[in-house]
């Protein structure tokens, strides 16, 4: 390709300031920018270029290399596993040809996205670092994740109780501008460090009880703010402290697939694909814990995360703690999200309260069967 | 002089207002239609509560609920802005304190409220659309010529309902021409319609719940004879109406404002004053949100539908 490669890619939450760094070590030549920030405009954009019963991240996706090609991005990449979300990319690069675009389409699904495949496909880009760098750039990447996923885990436990509103954001913001900038696993070190600093520095204030909640579900939906309508935050401005395993680095090497099927036992006896198994595992996990209650966030049409629906459902009954099951699609009402929303806040809210009163009166017993 | 808390529930077709003393009697309630217009329906709610208190009765508190709970928290100074299911699952364990399942059918939507031991413990709304609500049963009245009150008593009267597809309004509506021009009478299909809905709530919102008894049955539908006797058939158990079941959304929320400290009683002259909305698009980024204003005489008294504080309005980024 005689033009200087402009490299670009979707969004998934904040992810995009690794592999921005990621791809900006491995061509150091090449012009990297994720996707424009999603907007309204992104999705309605994606969602006329996409067939209508798709998926939802298909549709922001699709929205995001469009308007990331309006931007001058001349190689999109794709990835996926799993799901039919591994054979989007196909389809994708298909629609943007279509529709006139010129551009190459480095699409990393399935069986692409083992570590063999993935070298060739640097290298057919042309990569000119050597391999022991390659694998540093990697590397760095990969902890890079990793501190990022550990910081924004313990920040959603923390940031409801927070003295000082948005102290947690700041900090959370400097370590990605940290993270963004690492060219070395020391500047990496640096960063990490001074994250550990400032968030020993964070003052919180939780209550005595405080209100826990885990969210499980597919991957993107769970990622992606955007596409979820910032339901974690709209819980954490109830006060509301909130747990999420999943996250890049569990993907890539958090998944136990066998374990995740015996400790969603007796609720699942066989994989139901994706992260499905993951969702009732952790969902289980959370219900052993006494967590208040739980969030299942698919997007419309999820078949993994359907399957564990009726799982879950079970799971629910028999350890009474309420699931909420939302599905979101390129048409869902925010309005409708957010009054569900409340009303579970509410609902766990209540029944907080009404169990401690009860365990507090000697003979009235709240979870044993006299109501 | 006697304080009380007032509750409106703005609904997408009906608004209701009640006031409520503080033993928890009702003084006052009305019941009318929204038509679109929430801010006219409230203010004709004020006047007419208003006519029917007595001059010793002070409104201490003001709490709001429905899916017009924003803009008329906002007109009213409300002291609780309550989302539907909170207030509903209050107003009916006010009057039924053992109950373990309500069932609410609206205008727009229906919800299934499970109770434990006087606690919401899960609860389901329909999702994707209409069917099986207010509005469907009043459009097919239209149809057949039967005012949307009186839907019940044609019901009742029917021998062999007509079986009428439940799964979505669509298929219901072309079934229901299909077995009028078959010949089926129209009580027949009136019956059937009633026996849809209920098999349509069952299936979309019921999946999966345990339905216990007591069971209250409340929202506009409720009024609707035909259909709680389906919901009779179908769940096998008895089924509770109350006489105000169309205001329990109302009386949820005035209990839920009952208490709150209010720096000066809520004066109904409010409704005369002069409340305007307007809506502009943000032009602060590319999501373009659809900001919404709500003034009083000319001031602003809110605004959302922002994404971002730029939507909060800084003049440049309005157009």
């Amino acid at each position: 390709m005689p033009d200087k490669l402009a490299i670009s890619f979707p969004h998934l939450g904040d992810y995009s300031v690794v592999f921005t760094q990621l791809i900006r070590h491995l061509f150091p030549d090449a012009r990297v920018f994720p996707a424009p920030p999603m907007t309204q405009k992104t999705v309605e954009l994606g969602s006329r270029y996409s067939p209508d019963f798709v998926c939802a991240p298909f549709k922001f996706n699709l929205g995001n290399y469009l308007e990331a090609l309006e931007q001058g991005a001349n190689v999109l990449v794709q990835t996926g596993t799993g799901c039919r979300y591994g054979y989007y990319g196909e389809l994708q690069e298909q629609i943007l040809r279509d529709l006139g675009y010129r551009f190459q389409f480095v699409c990393l699904s399935r069986e692409r996205a083992k570590p063999a495949a993935l070298y060739r496909h640097i290298r057919n880009l042309g990569c000119p670092l050597s391999f022991p760098r390659m694998a540093e750039a990697m590397l760095l990447a990969c902890e890079s994740i990793r501190a990022m996923d550990r910081y924004e885990y313990w920040m959603r436990e923390q940031v409801a109780f927070e003295t000082v509103p948005g102290s947690f954001e700041k900090v959370r913001q400097q370590l990605f501008a940290d993270i963004a900038q690492a060219d070395s696993l020391a500047d990496l070190q640096k960063a990490k460090a001074k994250c550990r600093k400032a968030s020993a520095a964070l003052k919180t204030d939780p209550p005595q009880h405080p209100l826990r909640v885990g969210i499980v579900g597919d991957l993107y939906t769970l990622m992606e703010p955007f596409s979820n309508f910032f339901v974690e935050q709209q819980l954490i401005r109830q006060g509301i402290s909130v747990s999420r395993v999943m996250g890049v680095w569990f993907l890539l090497f958090g998944k136990n697939h066998k374990q995740a099927l015996k400790d969603s036992h007796p609720y699942l006896g066989y994989t139901v694909g994706a992260n499905g198994v993951d969702s009732v595992a952790q969902s289980l996990a959370y219900a052993k814990k006494g967590y208040d209650g739980i969030i299942h966030m698919k997007s419309f049409g999820c078949i993994p995360e359907l399957n564990a629906t009726p799982a879950l459902m079970n799971l629910s009954r028999d350890w009474d703690i309420p699931i909420l099951h939302l599905s979101f699609d390129s048409h869902t009402s925010e309005t409708g999200v957010q009054t569900r929303l409340e009303a579970f806040a509410d609902m766990i809210r209540m029944k907080k309260e009404e169990g401690r009163i009860a365990d507090s009166q000697f003979g009235r017993g709240y979870r044993f069967g006299v109501h | 002089m006697q304080t009380a808390s007032l509750g409106v529930d703005i609904g997408s077709v009906s608004t209701k207002g009640v006031v409520l003393s503080e033993s928890g009697e009702i003084l006052a309630s009305e019941y009318l239609w929204t038509e679109g217009d929430p801010v006219a329906a409230t203010k004709k709610i004020i006047r007419s509560l208003k006519r029917q208190l007595p001059s010793s009765v002070v409104i201490g508190s003001v709490g709001t609920t429905g899916s017009a709970r924003r803009l008329i928290g906002a007109m009213l100074e409300a002291d609780v802005v309550k989302n539907e299911i909170t207030a509903h699952a209050k107003g009916t364990l006010s009057r039924y304190p053992d109950v373990r399942t309500i069932i609410e059918i609206g205008g727009q939507d229906s919800k299934l409220i499970l109770i434990r031991g006087g606690v919401v413990t899960d609860y389901a709304m329909n999702t994707l659309c209409a069917a099986g609500t207010g509005a469907f049963l009043s459009s097919q009245a239209k149809r057949l010529g039967i005012p949307v009150e009186e839907l019940g008593d044609v019901a009742l009267r029917s021998k062999y309902p007509a079986k009428i597809a439940a799964r979505c309004t669509v298929f219901a509506e072309s079934d229901l021409v299909h077995k009028a021009q078959a010949g089926h009478a129209k009580e027949d299909l009136v019956a059937g319609l009633c026996h849809a809905v209920v098999l349509n709530y069952l299936n979309n919102v019921g999946k999966g719940k345990q339905i216990l008894e007591p069971i209250v049955f409340q929202g506009g539908v409720s009024k609707n004879k035909g259909v709680v006797h389906a919901f009779q058939q179908e769940l096998k158990s008895r089924i509770h109406v109350d006489s105000h079941s169309h205001l329990m959304g109302a009386l949820g929320a005035a209990l839920l404002a009952r208490g709150a400290k209010r720096s000066r009683p809520f004066d109904c002259e409010i409704v005369d004053l002069h409340f305007q909305t307007g809506v502009h698009t943000c032009v602060g980024c590319s999501n373009h949100c659809e900001i919404i204003s709500f003034y009083r005489d000319g001031s602003l008294l809110d605004r959302w539908g922002n994404r971002c504080e730029k939507g909060l309005c800084q003049k440049e980024n309005v157009s």
